[in-house]
């Protein structure tokens, strides 16, 4: 017979919910995802789940699987198995629930409409030297899963939305401000609007990143200095102001 | 069954839109103890005790002696001796203690190991806070963290002296020699080396302030030292904690030197 794994399922909606048990046929190599659509396929064909590649490409599958944030198809349950404990599948708490393992996630794409667009200093197309863009194409990674904006206890637990932006969005933001061609000066709207002041970078959105952007690290620390430049600096203040009088 | 309350969905975004917050309901943010992260508590606890009995020990060393040399080694707790060169009558240590104990407090290393382990903001990556007033680094004293750059500066200034203490370590009055606090004073100068010159920034001071390398047609220097010193930068957490224990270390290898509890080795 072949062995089997239960897995706890978020089952609900904005009017409450409950984890639900299901009994899973374990197969070689399988992830949480696999199990979740055999619980469609066999058991609750009405049971909410958004996924689209199956690759950790489209960051669709984004839930948390006991208790951290995590891919779904990431995830492969036999760490689970061997570790001896439950599985428990649960939507992303920072963001409303929709259905199951559904949530809202339209917050995240009206805060991108906030953010000053690239404003390119010559019109393209233009040269850029790989030295020059290997930060700004790490950022480009992001499959915008919205994992990092999930365990940000800024958004996760003080529900902060009004005063910060969420990792996510530090890493578009450093995109922009350290793109070589970018003439836009965003650092004032770093500060203000997007609330980089409100991170205490605690590096939870690197821990959980599945494509292993050092969020923390090379964007927001990054932006945090050059706020630290703008407005805690007097020595580069003074710089600054003979930069412009000087002819 | 684990129960789970509503949740709210809200409108809006940003500065003047209408709530933005995921609302959950109490019952909802509550992870419950089935799916928390068994030994998330592991961390922060190991930190309280580390940190708690570094800062004892160097209080109890840098406000109750007067002195931290044995011969021609010095402690790293009175080093510089800023002291002498005032002539101020105070206890030497403090004069020079506080710039790395806030070049520290404000490392963005340690930030995120004092956020989570005193703190507990959070005490770990998606494991449930109590409910209290948050505000982040936007308002005092948390804000003065964006001042960090400055104890940067001074810690230069003290790695410099740390170094001329390496060396003098190995100058004995009969000439240059090797001792186990020699070897011990230079390992410190090294570790605390890589930590002050790996810090975000320094990162940012050499380099990562600029949007191009190359603009003006090939690498600088500046890019070229950003690139180093971003590869130090990703054991910085390694080299704060190392870097601490050993002049936690260096600090009590003198300090029994000198009350004569155990004698220096000397190897030639």
């Amino acid at each position: 017979m072949a062995e089997t794994v239960t897995l706890w399922v978020y089952r609900g909606d904005q009017h409450g919910g409950e984890e639900k048990p299901y009994e899973v046929p374990l197969m070689p190599g399988m992830v949480v995802l696999d199990a979740v659509h055999w619980i469609q396929a066999h058991l609750a064909p009405d049971l909410a789940v958004r996924w689209n590649c199956k690759a950790a490409h489209c960051g669709s599958c984004s839930a948390e699987v006991n208790g951290r944030p995590r891919l779904l198809c990431k995830t492969r349950l036999d760490e689970f198995v061997k570790e001896g404990v439950p599985v428990h599948v649960r939507p992303m708490k920072t963001f409303p629930i929709i259905k199951d393992l559904v949530t809202d996630v339209s917050w995240n794409y009206r805060v991108m409409r906030q953010i000053p667009p690239f404003q390119p200093r010559e019109p393209a197309p233009f040269t850029l030297y790989q030295r020059d863009v290997d930060r700004v194409q790490e950022f480009r990674r992001c499959i915008e899963c919205f994992l990092c904006q999930d365990v940000c206890h800024v958004l996760r637990e003080h529900h902060e939305q009004e005063h910060y932006f969420g990792p996510r969005f530090m890493a578009r933001l450093a995109e922009l401000e350290m793109h070589p061609m970018d003439a836009g000066d965003r650092v004032g709207f770093i500060r203000e609007t997007a609330g980089v002041g409100w991170c205490n970078i605690t590096h939870c959105c690197a821990e959980v990143c599945p494509e292993a952007i050092e969020i923390t690290n090379n964007a927001i620390i990054p932006l945090k200095e050059r706020v630290a430049d703008r407005y805690w600096d007097p020595i580069r203040g003074l710089f600054r102001r003979f930069q412009k009088t000087a002819p | 069954m684990v129960k789970a309350g509503p949740l709210r969905s809200c409108q809006g975004v940003g500065k003047g839109g209408v709530c933005v917050a995921q609302a959950a309901e109490p019952e909802a943010r509550t992870v419950s103890k089935a799916t928390a992260e068994p030994r998330w508590w592991v961390e922060p606890v190991a930190t309280v005790v580390a940190f708690s009995l570094f800062v004892l020990y160097s209080a109890w060393d840098v406000l109750f002696h007067n002195t931290g040399q044995y011969h021609n080694y010095i402690s790293p707790y009175f080093s510089p001796n800023v002291g002498a060169w005032l002539g101020v009558h105070a206890v030497p240590a403090v004069l020079v203690a506080w710039v790395p104990l806030f070049f520290r407090a404000s490392c963005y290393y340690y930030r995120r190991e004092y956020y989570r382990a005193f703190f507990w903001d959070p005490p770990a990556c998606a494991i449930a806070e109590r409910p209290r007033r948050y505000r982040g680094e936007t308002r005092v004293p948390l804000v003065w963290n964006n001042l960090h750059r400055f104890f940067l500066y001074l810690a230069i200034i003290v790695v410099i002296f740390l170094w001329k203490d390496a060396v003098e370590a190995f100058i004995f009055p009969n000439g240059f020699g090797v001792g186990l606090g020699s070897l011990i004073l230079l390992v410190n100068a090294i570790l605390l080396t890589l930590y002050t010159f790996s810090c975000h920034a320094f990162r940012h001071l050499v380099g990562g302030g600029l949007d191009c390398f190359s603009c003006r047609g090939r690498p600088t220097a500046r890019y070229r030292l950003w690139r180093r010193v971003s590869e130090w930068n990703r054991h910085h957490g390694l080299w704060a904690w190392v870097s601490m224990f050993w002049v936690w270390g260096t600090g009590v290898y003198v300090r029994l030197l000198i009350m004569g509890v155990i004698h220096d080795v000397r190897f030639f």
